[in-house]
C-alpha cells in the first residue's frame, strides 16, 4: 500500500497491465515522451517501448479508429483522448464502429478496447475542455462507461476495463487528479462491473452522483442534519439499479447531481427510473442538481454553474420539505 | 510476362472469380426486383480491380478491410455464394452478420475479412490498427482497405494515411476510382485529377493502375504488399475503373451520367478483356470456358436455393451481443 493521488494510481494501472499482458498497448497524443499532459502514462514509453506506447499523430479518429483495428486484431488497446470534448472528432468511431462491431457481426468481432479521457470542471480549462459528456455514450449500446472518483477506484476500475471484453470509456475528473492522495494496493484488483458504492449510510435522503460531484456530495451531506445515503455510481453504463432503488426504498427521499447539463442528463434517467420502480417509497419528488443548459462558461462563472456545496444543500432541503 | 507468381492456372481462376462475381451480381438484381432482396450494391465493373488486388494478398491470412462495392473481392477471397446468398437475404446463418445487417456490408472472421459499417471510409483507420497490431506482433501480415474515391473526402482517409506513413505500417490502401459517388463527379470530389496524387503529401508511394486489368491491378498490389511486409510502410493504390450499374438498387444513374458514357466504358469490360486474353493465350477455350460458366450457374442456382429456405434469425435475439460480459 501507498498514499497515491488518482493520477498515479492510473499509471501505476497502466504498468501493472501493460508489464502483465504483452497484448496491451496504450496510444493518443503526448503519451509517450511526454507521458501525458497531466503524466498519467509517466515513464511508461521509457519501460516498455514506442511499440507499446505509442505517440499518435494529432487525429482523434484515428486514435479511437485505430484502438477498434488494434482490439479486432487481437490487442488490447488503451487510447487516450486528451480532453473528453475532443471525442466528438472520434464521435464516428466510439458510436458507430466501437459500439457496434460485436452486435453488427453477431458476435463474430468484438473490440475490447479502453478509451481514457479526462474531462469536468473547476479547473479553470477553456470552453470543450471541462465538458461532462458522459451521457452521449451512455446512450449508446455497446459501450461501457465508467468514472472513478477516488484513487483506490481508478486503478481498480481501469483493470476492470482493461479486461473487459467490449468496449469501455474511461472517464477521469481532471479536478480529482491531484485533489488528494488515498491508501491504494501495489498489486493487482479489480473494482466488479457495474458496481455501484455507497460512500456513506443514512436513513432520510439519497443523495446519487458520480464523478467530481461525489466529493461536494459528501462535504454537503456532513454539514448537513439530514441524514443522507450517498452513492457513487462509479458505472454510468451499467447503473447499479438494486444499489439506487434499495437506498430509495430506505430514504424515500432523492436527489441526482451531476456536472453534465441538465436536459437529457444521466440525472434525468436516474430520477425516472427510480419514480418507475419505486414510486410508492418516494415521499417527495426526486431532484436534481446539474449544471445549467448552456455551453460551459469562463472561470468567472464556472463555480456557480457547477453543483457546488450551496446548490446541494438547497436540493437537500427542498427536498425535505415538500 | 515477368516473372510475377501467376501461374496459367492461377489467371483462369482470376477469371473464374470474375465471372462468377458477376453472375451473383446479377442474380442479387433479380432478387431484388423480386422483391427479396432489400437493396444490391453492385461490384460490376469492378471485378479486375477486386479481383486482381485478391490474388496478390495472402488470402484468408492477410486482413482485407471491404467496402460495400466489394462483392469480387470476398468471393476471390473465399467467401461462398452460399455465405453471400444467406447475407443478402439476412439468414440466420449469414456468416458475416447472422442476418443482422443490410446487404454488402461484409465480414468474415476466419477469411481475416474484417466487419464493416454504412459510414464509408471508416475502414481505412481499421485496416491502419490492424496493421500496428501486426507491426507489434510480428505476424507479418498486411492489411488493405478498399474504398471509393468519394469517400477520399473524409478526414478520416487523410488520418489514416498520415498515421500510417508516419509509422510505417504494414498497410495498403486501395481505391476503386470508379468517377462518382452516388452522382457526384471525381471532379467535384477533389482539385487533382489522381487518388494517388494524395500519397506524395503524405509520404508514400502512390500508384495508379488501370482497375480493368487484373494482371496489372495484381502486380501493383503484389509489389505493395512486398513493400509492407518489409517494413517500408503503405502504398495508396488508385484503380482507375467504372461501375456499369446505377451505385445501388435504389439509384437511376441516367440522372447524372450519359448513356453514351456508360457504353464508352462497357468497351473496355473487364471480363470481355480478360476473357479475349486468356483465349489468345491458350489459357480458355470453348471447352473450359462452358464448364466454367455451368458450374457457375449451378453454384448460383444452388446458392439462391439454399438461402432462400434458409430459416430467418430469431427476433428474440435482439439482445444478444449488445455486449458480450
Ligand atoms: C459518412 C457517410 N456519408 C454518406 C454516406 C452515403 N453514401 C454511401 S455510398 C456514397 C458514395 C460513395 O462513393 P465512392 O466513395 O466513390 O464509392 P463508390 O460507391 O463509387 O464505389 C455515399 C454518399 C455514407 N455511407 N457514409
Ligand atoms: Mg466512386
Amino acid at each position: 500500500m501507498s498514499q497515491m493521488t488518482m493520477v498515479q494510481a492510473i499509471n501505476h494501472a497502466l504498468r501493472l497491465e501493460l508489464g502483465r499482458n504483452e497484448r496491451v498497448l496504450v496510444l493518443g497524443e503526448d503519451v509517450g515522451r511526454n507521458g501525458g499532459v497531466f503524466r498519467a502514462t509517466d515513464g511508461l514509453m521509457a519501460a516498455f517501448g514506442p511499440d507499446r506506447v505509442v505517440d499518435m499523430p494529432l487525429a482523434e479518429s484515428a486514435i479511437v479508429g485505430a484502438a477498434v483495428g488494434l482490439a479486432m486484431g487481437g490487442m488490447c488497446p488503451v487510447a487516450e483522448i486528451q480532453f473528453l470534448g475532443f471525442i466528438y472528432e472520434a464521435m464516428d468511431q466510439m458510436a458507430s464502429q466501437a459500439a457496434r462491431v460485436r452486435f453488427r457481426s453477431n458476435g463474430r468481432f468484438s473490440a475490447p478496447l479502453v478509451v481514457r479521457a479526462p474531462f469536468g470542471g473547476g479547473v479553470r480549462t477553456p470552453e470543450v475542455h471541462s465538458d461532462s459528456l458522459e451521457a452521449l455514450f451512455v446512450h449508446t449500446p455497446g459501450l461501457y462507461v465508467v468514472m472513478p472518483s477516488t484513487p483506490y477506484d481508478a486503478k481498480g476500475l481501469l483493470l476492470t476495463a482493461i479486461r473487459t471484453p467490449d468496449p469501455v470509456l474511461f472517464l477521469e475528473p481532471m479536478a480529482l487528479y491531484r485533489s488528494f492522495r488515498q491508501e491504494v494496493p501495489e498489486g493487482d484488483y479489480e473494482i466488479p462491473l457495474g458496481a455501484a458504492r455507497v460512500v456513506r449510510a443514512g436513513t432520510q435522503l439519497t443523495l446519487v452522483g458520480w464523478g467530481p460531484v461525489v466529493p461536494v456530495m459528501e462535504e454537503a451531506a456532513e454539514r448537513s442534519a439530514v441524514s443522507c445515503d450517498i452513492i457513487d455510481l462509479r458505472w454510468l453504463s451499467p447503473i447499479d439499479w438494486p444499489c439506487v432503488l434499495a437506498s430509495v426504498e430506505k430514504t424515500g427521499r432523492a436527489v441526482v447531481v451531476h456536472e453534465a447539463v441538465r436536459t437529457g442528463g444521466l440525472g434525468a434517467e436516474v430520477a425516472a427510473t427510480i419514480q418507475e420502480r419505486a414510486f410508492l417509497s418516494l415521499e417527495a419528488p426526486v431532484m436534481r442538481v446539474t449544471g445549467y443548459d448552456t455551453p460551459y462558461p469562463v472561470p468567472l462563472l464556472e463555480d456557480d454553474w457547477l453543483p457546488n456545496l450551496e446548490r446541494i444543500r438547497h436540493a437537500i432541503k427542498r427536498t425535505m420539505e415538500f | 510476362m515477368a516473372d510475377n507468381g501467376l501461374t496459367p492456372e492461377l489467371m483462369k481462376e482470376m477469371y473464374y472469380y470474375m465471372v462468377l462475381s458477376r453472375a451473383v451480381d446479377d442474380r442479387m438484381w433479380i432478387l431484388n426486383r423480386q422483391g427479396k432482396a432489400p437493396v444490391v450494391y453492385s461490384s460490376n465493373g469492378h471485378e479486375a480491380a477486386q479481383v486482381g488486388s485478391a490474388f496478390a494478398l495472402n488470402r484468408g491470412e492477410d486482413w482485407i478491410c471491404p467496402y460495400y462495392r466489394d462483392l469480387a473481392l470476398v468471393l476471390a477471397y473465399g467467401m461462398s455464394v452460399r455465405d453471400v446468398m444467406l447475407h443478402l437475404l439476412g439468414r440466420a446463418q449469414d456468416p458475416n452478420s447472422g442476418g443482422r445487417q443490410m446487404p454488402a456490408h461484409w465480414g468474415h472472421r476466419q477469411l481475416h475479412i474484417l466487419t464493416g459499417g454504412s459510414v464509408v471510409a471508416t475502414q481505412d483507420v481499421h485496416a491502419t490498427g490492424l496493421a500496428l497490431a501486426s507491426k507489434v506482433l510480428k505476424d507479418g501480415r498486411v492489411s488493405v482497405a478498399y474504398f471509393g474515391e468519394g469517400s477520399t473526402s473524409q478526414g478520416e482517409f487523410h488520418e489514416a494515411l498520415n498515421f500510417a506513413a508516419v509509422h510505417k505500417l504494414p498497410v495498403i490502401f486501395f481505391n476503386e476510382n470508379n468517377g462518382y459517388a452516388i452522382s457526384v463527379p471525381a471532379r467535384k470530389q477533389m482539385a487533382v485529377m489522381d487518388v494517388a496524387a494524395r500519397a506524395a503529401g503524405y509520404g508514400m508511394p502512390g500508384v495508379i493502375v488501370d482497375g480493368n486489368d487484373p494482371l496489372k491491378v495484381y502486380e501493383v498490389t503484389r509489389e505493395a504488399a512486398e513493400r509492407a511486409r518489409s517494413g517500408d510502410g503503405p502504398t495508396l493504390i488508385e484503380a482507375k475503373t467504372y461501375r456499369f450499374v446505377p451505385h445501388s438498387s435504389d439509384d437511376d444513374d441516367r440522372a447524372y451520367r450519359s448513356r453514351e458514357e456508360v457504353q464508352e466504358w462497357k468497351k473496355r469490360d473487364p471480363l470481355v478483356m480478360f476473357e479475349q486474353r486468356l483465349t489468345e493465350d491458350g489459357i480458355l477455350n470453348d471447352d473450359n470456358l462452358t464448364a466454367m460458366r455451368q458450374q457457375i450457374k449451378d453454384l448460383v442456382n444452388d446458392a439462391t436455393d439454399f438461402a432462400e429456405q434458409a430459416p430467418l434469425p430469431d427476433p428474440g435475439t435482439l439482445y444478444a451481443e449488445v455486449y458480450g460480459s
